[in-house]
Parts: C-alpha cells; sequence; structure tokens
C-alpha cells in the first residue's frame, strides 16, 4: 500500500512537472509568435452565466475596433489579436480566467471582465504581473481608486457612477433652468445614494436648492407618502436616481398625485419595462442620462453604429459601445507607447488626451476615468429621444 | 407648515395609509386565521398572496377575464393551493414540536418563492388594466379610483369572512377546533376538514389582495410576498393574532401610521416605525389591541 501510495505521488508529480512545462512552451511559442507580426490582448468577459449577454456585447465591440485597426495596417505592421477566456460571470473564475491570459497566453494588456465585481478579482493578477488592465463597464469607484491611490495599470471606459449625478445637474440647471429640486432615492443601493451626492453637491454649487430628501427601498410598492410630502414643498423638479422596477412606479405614483413637473433620472432607468409599468403617459416629461443612444447625432456615434450593423447585423447597445472604445483606447496606446512594455504602455494610456472614440472626445482623468460627454434622454410617449449632450 | 397645509397634507396621507392598510389587513386575516386555528405562523402566506397576483396575471392576459371574475378565479386557484400546501407540508407535521412545523413554513415559502422564479422567471411582469384608473380631485386632495375599488373589495371580503365565521355551520366548526380541538374532535367535528377550510379561506384573501396589489401598483414579482408577509404578520400581532377584526383594526393601523411617518418625518422611518410598533405591543400588551375584549378566536 505504501509504495502503491509513493508510485502514485510520483507519478502524479511528473505529470503536473510535464503540464507545467508544456504550458511554459505554449507561452513562449506563443510569445515569439507575438514578437514577429502579432500582438497579443487577453479579453477576459462575461460569455456564460447569469450576465452573459454584458460579456458578449463587450466583447463584440471591442472585436469591432480591432478589427478596424487591423484594416488599416495594424499597428507599425502588426496586427492584433484577441485571446478570448470565459470567466463563466464568477469572480473566482474571473482570477483563473485573467491568470491563464497573463501567465500562458503572455498577453501585453487585458481588457475586461465587464462587471466590477470580476474586474475587482482581477486586477490583483494583472498587477502583479505589471499587465495594463481595461475595464470596459466596471463603474464601481474603487476599480481604479484604493484608499486615494490610484491603481498604476488598472483603467476604465465608462464614466463612474457619480458623473451621471453631475451631468443631470447639469442639466437641471442650463436646460431646465430649475433651482428648487426633490430627490427621492434608494437608501438601499450605493449606486442612488452616491448619484444623490453628487447631484446635491453640484445643484448647490450652482446656486440650487434641494428643498426634499426622501428614500426609499428597493421592492418598495407604495411611495405616496414620500411623493405627498415631496409635494408640499413645491420642487421645480424631481431627481429619481435609481433602478426601473421602483422608478416605474414612483412615476406613476407621483402622476397620479397630480404632479406633473420634470423628473429626472439615471442609466438604472433604461429598460422597456420602466414604459410598460409606468404607463407611456406618465412618463411624459422625464429625462434620464446615459452613456449611448442610437439616435445621437454625433458622426462618431453613427459611423460606428452604421460600423457595427455591417459587421453583427443588429443593433449595438451600451456595453458594444464601451468595448469599442475600450479597444481604441488600447490601440492608441500601444501606438504611442512604441512598445508592449507594461509599465510604459500604462503610462500611455493614461496620457490619453481627446481620443476620438464612438462618444465623441476622451480623456483619461487622474484617476484612470475617461472624461467623456453623457448623453440625456428624453421620453416622449414612451419612445427614448436623444434630448441634448452634456460635456464636462 | 400652516394649519391648513398641514391638515390637507394629513387627510392626504391618511388616504395613502388607508389604501396600504387595507391590503395589510387582508393579508393578516389569513395569517390570523390560521393562527387561530392551529398555532402556525404560517410564513408561507406572503407568497400565497404572491401566487394570488401571478394566478390574477394568468386569467386576466391569457383568458382575458375582467376584474371580478379574475379576483375570484386567483381566489379559487389560491384556496386550492393553499388546501394542497397544508395536506402536503403541514397536516404530516401535526404532532410534530412547533418549531419544526414553523421551520416547514419557512421551507414552503422558499418552495414558493424561488418555483416561482424558475416558472415565471425574476423579471417583473406588468399587470394589464383591467379598470382605467381615474383620478378624482376634492379640492387639493387626490384619490384613485383604483384606491376606493381597493378599499370597497376590502371591506366586502371581510364582511363576507365574518358572515362566514359567525353564521354558517362551517364557521361555527372553525370556531370550535380553534377554541379546543380535542373538545371539537370528541363533539364529531372533522378537524382535518376544518383546517382545510381555514387554509382556503385565508389563502383565497391573500389571493385578493395579490390582484388588488397587482393592479394597484401595475407590476408583479416572484418576490413580491416577502415584505408585505411580514408587514402583515405585524398588523396581526398588533390586532391581536387569532382574532379577526384584530386583523383587520391592524392593518389598517399599520398602514396609516407608515404613511404618516413617511410624510411627517422621514421615509427612512417608515419600517422601523412599523416594527417598532410591534416590539411595543410585545412588550405593553402582547395579547393585541384587541386580546382582551373579544374572547372568540379563529
Amino acid at each position: 500500500m505504501k509504495t502503491w501510495k509513493k508510485v502514485a505521488s510520483a507519478a502524479l508529480a511528473a505529470m503536473v512537472f510535464a503540464s507545467l512545462t508544456a504550458g511554459c512552451g505554449g507561452g513562449d511559442k506563443k510569445k515569439e509568435a507575438a514578437n514577429s507580426n502579432e500582438i497579443v490582448v487577453g479579453a477576459s468577459f462575461e460569455l456564460t452565466g447569469n450576465v452573459a449577454n454584458y460579456g458578449k456585447s463587450t466583447l463584440s465591440g471591442l472585436k469591432m475596433a480591432f478589427d478596424e485597426v487591423n484594416k488599416a495596417g495594424g499597428i507599425d505592421g502588426k496586427k492584433l489579436r484577441i485571446v478570448e477566456s470565459d470567466n463563466k460571470s464568477e469572480p473566482s473564475e474571473a482570477g483563473n480566467s485573467v491568470t491563464k491570459l497573463v501567465t500562458q497566453d503572455k498577453v501585453i494588456a487585458v481588457v475586461g471582465p465587464a462587471t466590477s465585481g470580476c474586474v475587482a478579482a482581477s486586477t490583483p493578477i494583472t498587477t502583479a504581473n505589471k499587465v495594463p488592465l481595461i475595464a470596459p463597464c466596471a463603474t464601481a469607484p474603487n476599480i481604479t481608486v484604493e484608499n486615494g491611490k490610484v491603481k498604476e495599470f488598472v483603467f476604465r471606459s465608462c464614466f463612474i457612477d457619480p458623473f451621471q449625478g453631475r451631468v443631470m445637474a447639469e442639466f437641471a440647471d442650463k436646460n431646465l433652468k430649475v433651482k428648487n429640486v426633490a430627490i427621492l432615492y434608494d437608501a438601499s443601493s450605493d449606486y442612488s445614494k452616491g448619484l444623490a451626492e453628487v447631484f446635491t453637491k453640484t445643484m448647490e454649487e450652482k446656486g440650487g436648492k434641494i428643498v426634499a430628501k426622501e428614500a426609499f427601498l428597493a421592492k418598495d410598492l407604495d411611495f405616496k407618502s414620500a411623493l405627498t410630502k415631496i409635494k408640499s414643498t413645491n420642487p421645480e423638479a424631481i431627481y429619481i436616481p435609481g433602478y426601473y422596477e421602483e422608478v416605474a412606479k414612483i412615476i406613476k405614483q407621483t402622476r397620479e398625485l397630480g404632479l406633473n413637473v420634470p423628473l429626472l433620472g439615471c442609466d438604472g432607468w433604461d429598460s422597456p419595462k420602466l414604459v410598460e409599468i409606468g404607463g407611456p403617459e406618465a412618463l411624459n416629461n422625464t429625462y434620464f442620462s446615459s452613456a449611448y443612444s442610437a439616435q445621437d447625432k454625433e458622426p462618431s456615434v453613427q459611423k460606428f453604429i452604421a460600423g457595427y450593423k455591417a459587421m453583427y447585423n443588429k443593433e449595438p447597445d451600451v456595453f458594444c459601445m464601451q468595448g469599442y472604445n475600450a479597444g481604441l483606447i488600447l490601440a492608441d496606446a500601444i501606438k504611442r507607447a512604441g512598445t508592449t512594455d507594461g509599465t510604459k504602455l500604462a503610462a500611455a494610456i493614461a496620457a490619453t488626451k481627446d481620443l476620438s472614440v464612438a462618444s465623441g472626445k476622451l480623456t483619461y482623468d487622474a484617476d484612470h476615468n475617461p472624461i467623456t460627454s453623457a448623453i440625456i434622454i428624453e421620453l416622449k410617449d414612451g419612445v427614448q429621444t436623444f434630448k441634448e449632450k452634456i460635456t464636462l | 407648515m400652516d394649519m391648513g397645509s398641514f391638515m390637507q397634507q394629513f387627510v392626504q396621507q391618511l388616504i395613502n395609509g388607508i389604501s396600504l392598510g387595507s391590503i395589510y389587513a387582508l393579508v393578516a386575516l389569513g395569517y390570523t386565521m390560521i393562527y387561530g386555528i392551529i398555532k402556525l405562523i404560517n410564513f408561507a402566506h406572503g407568497d400565497i398572496y404572491m401566487l394570488g397576483a401571478y394566478f390574477g396575471f394568468i386569467a386576466t392576459t391569457m383568458f382575458g377575464f375582467s376584474f371580478i371574475p379574475a379576483i375570484l378565479f386567483s381566489m379559487a386557484c389560491a384556496a386550492l393551493a393553499g388546501i394542497i400546501i397544508e395536506r402536503v407540508a403541514y397536516r404530516p407535521m401535526r404532532n410534530a414540536p412547533r418549531i419544526a412545523i414553523l421551520i416547514t413554513a419557512i421551507g414552503v415559502s422558499f418552495f414558493l418563492e424561488y418555483s416561482m422564479i424558475l416558472i415565471a422567471t425574476p423579471q417583473p411582469r406588468t399587470f394589464p388594466a383591467v379598470f382605467e384608473a381615474t383620478i378624482y380631485h376634492f379640492g387639493p386632495l387626490v384619490v384613485n379610483s383604483q384606491q376606493i375599488v381597493i378599499l370597497i373589495s376590502a371591506l366586502i371580503l371581510m364582511a363576507v369572512l365574518t358572515y362566514i365565521v359567525q353564521n354558517t355551520k362551517a364557521g361555527k366548526a372553525m370556531r370550535a377546533v380553534s377554541f379546543d380541538a380535542d373538545a371539537a374532535r370528541l363533539m364529531g367535528i372533522n378537524i382535518d376538514r376544518v383546517i382545510s377550510m381555514t387554509f382556503a379561506l385565508g389563502s383565497a384573501l391573500a389571493a385578493a389582495g395579490g390582484v388588488l396589489v397587482g393592479i394597484y401598483y401595475n407590476s408583479i414579482d416572484p418576490l413580491m410576498g416577502m415584505v408585505p408577509g411580514i408587514k402583515a404578520f405585524v398588523a396581526a400581532v398588533l390586532g391581536g393574532i387569532g382574532i379577526i377584526p384584530g386583523a383587520m383594526l391592524g392593518g389598517i393601523i399599520l398602514g396609516v401610521v407608515e404613511a404618516m411617518v413617511s410624510g411627517f418625518f422621514s421615509s427612512t422611518f417608515r419600517d422601523a416605525a412599523a416594527f417598532a410598533i410591534l416590539i411595543l405591543i410585545l412588550l405593553y400588551k402582547p395579547a393585541g389591541i384587541l386580546g382582551k375584549n373579544v374572547r372568540e378566536k379563529v
């Protein structure tokens, strides 16, 4: 028995060793290939699991960006190649997937994952290996900055949540010209609280006044008491950062109480369910901020939509655009850095300035968050219509 | 705030609170009846309310029923579901320790919630508008026709329930079982059948609540029963668990208190107030508001 165990463990050790060296060998070969005429970029996305559609959409945009770069002759004659890896929408798998990309496939940079949770699990690995990572749509503020310190190798290509609060306050002040605004926010969501806070701050800076600040909780059904209280303060508009399920009911009940002022919101509103539950009539005179609208007249957006339709034969969503932007940011940085060295590449990404991407011009701020424009969408009889583009 | 606008807000909040409270009351009735008869806090009751909303949804969207047939259909289906749940999950546990039955009830609750997620997806569904919501203005006050329908439906159902319990043979049997199950059995009452009937009645009322909520708020989802279930439990305890008029009173009081707290203090304190009431009642009047006055239990 004992000998058998020894033999077995020796065999196992041999196998592990063999697979390790085999893995390394594979990696080396790929690296050589990369040196010759390819630049290998890792794409770790949620391709299966519960948020698979985010991952798939984002990856399709990224592929389109690389396709365009390659068709235009690549970067210094080298073609960009994507190595895909599925993280199954689970943070634990995201770690494995990124480890594989970095150590075996020797990618020079990683794009993805889509969700903040999976990104948080991936960044320690990429940072330890000095590989830059661009998260196309992770909105949690602590992805790029932790304890007041910017993470050198981590970037994102979407705006962070609080940015939307500023955008909406800007819109309320400049376009709607309202001063007295009430806020009804979701006390159970960091997203909503963050937006409400930034909105309040920006409004007050602009000389506006928050006349009432009421809270609700996710899954609440009845908002009439809070709305009755808000109504008594005679607001000129109400800001409701939240998700569509509650927001739809809030909007319906606001109108039922005879409160017909403009209602303002955020990208959590963006769902067909909003119209279904709230009713198209109640939704008139409501506005929400978003990163993307297919009706945006900006040539860069229309060019992106046309290109996406030509490649995939369907309408792109916001994730497609963010994946596409991430691809362009990376390609531009590789070109400017003139090298695939991780540290220099990260510095080049951080220095991105006025780059033309699908959403317009994009520049990175000191916290590795892109400064780009946001869209205000108005709902007219239940139909989303492009209202205004806000650039800060 | 001057007096006029204070009164106006007060009355508006009272309207909001009563329409919310009458739904709590409908769900609380089922809690109280089931507790009255087998001393079980049926935690799955909130999920019966959810099932009822889905039955109503099926009736209106698939069969094209109008309001009254839909609510009756949903009540009938939920009554059947209540009987099945009692037969399958609770009856085998009849002589088990109470804690075991309580845990079974929690299990049934999760079973219903997550089976519904499996069948109907967790996405909220839009309840079709079975009648127009007309908005009436009484000076500065706003009342919705749906609020009136909810209140009237709740009152009618409560009246019917009171009639059944007080004036029919079946009701008499229910009261007898509630008072002393063993003695009732010795008198020749079929206890199992009486318990089944109690579950059927309680579930039907919860289902009616579910349909009314679906119509009023326009959306239903598989987890919609969780919070109203707990609130209705508070309402039942507040009024005096096991006492039918207590459940009605408890529901209305809870709804009004919630509306007043959100209206005059802060909406974040609303749930805190609801549960603070529960704690106060348990401390100072554990039998509930009507606990002493009405001896008869069902």
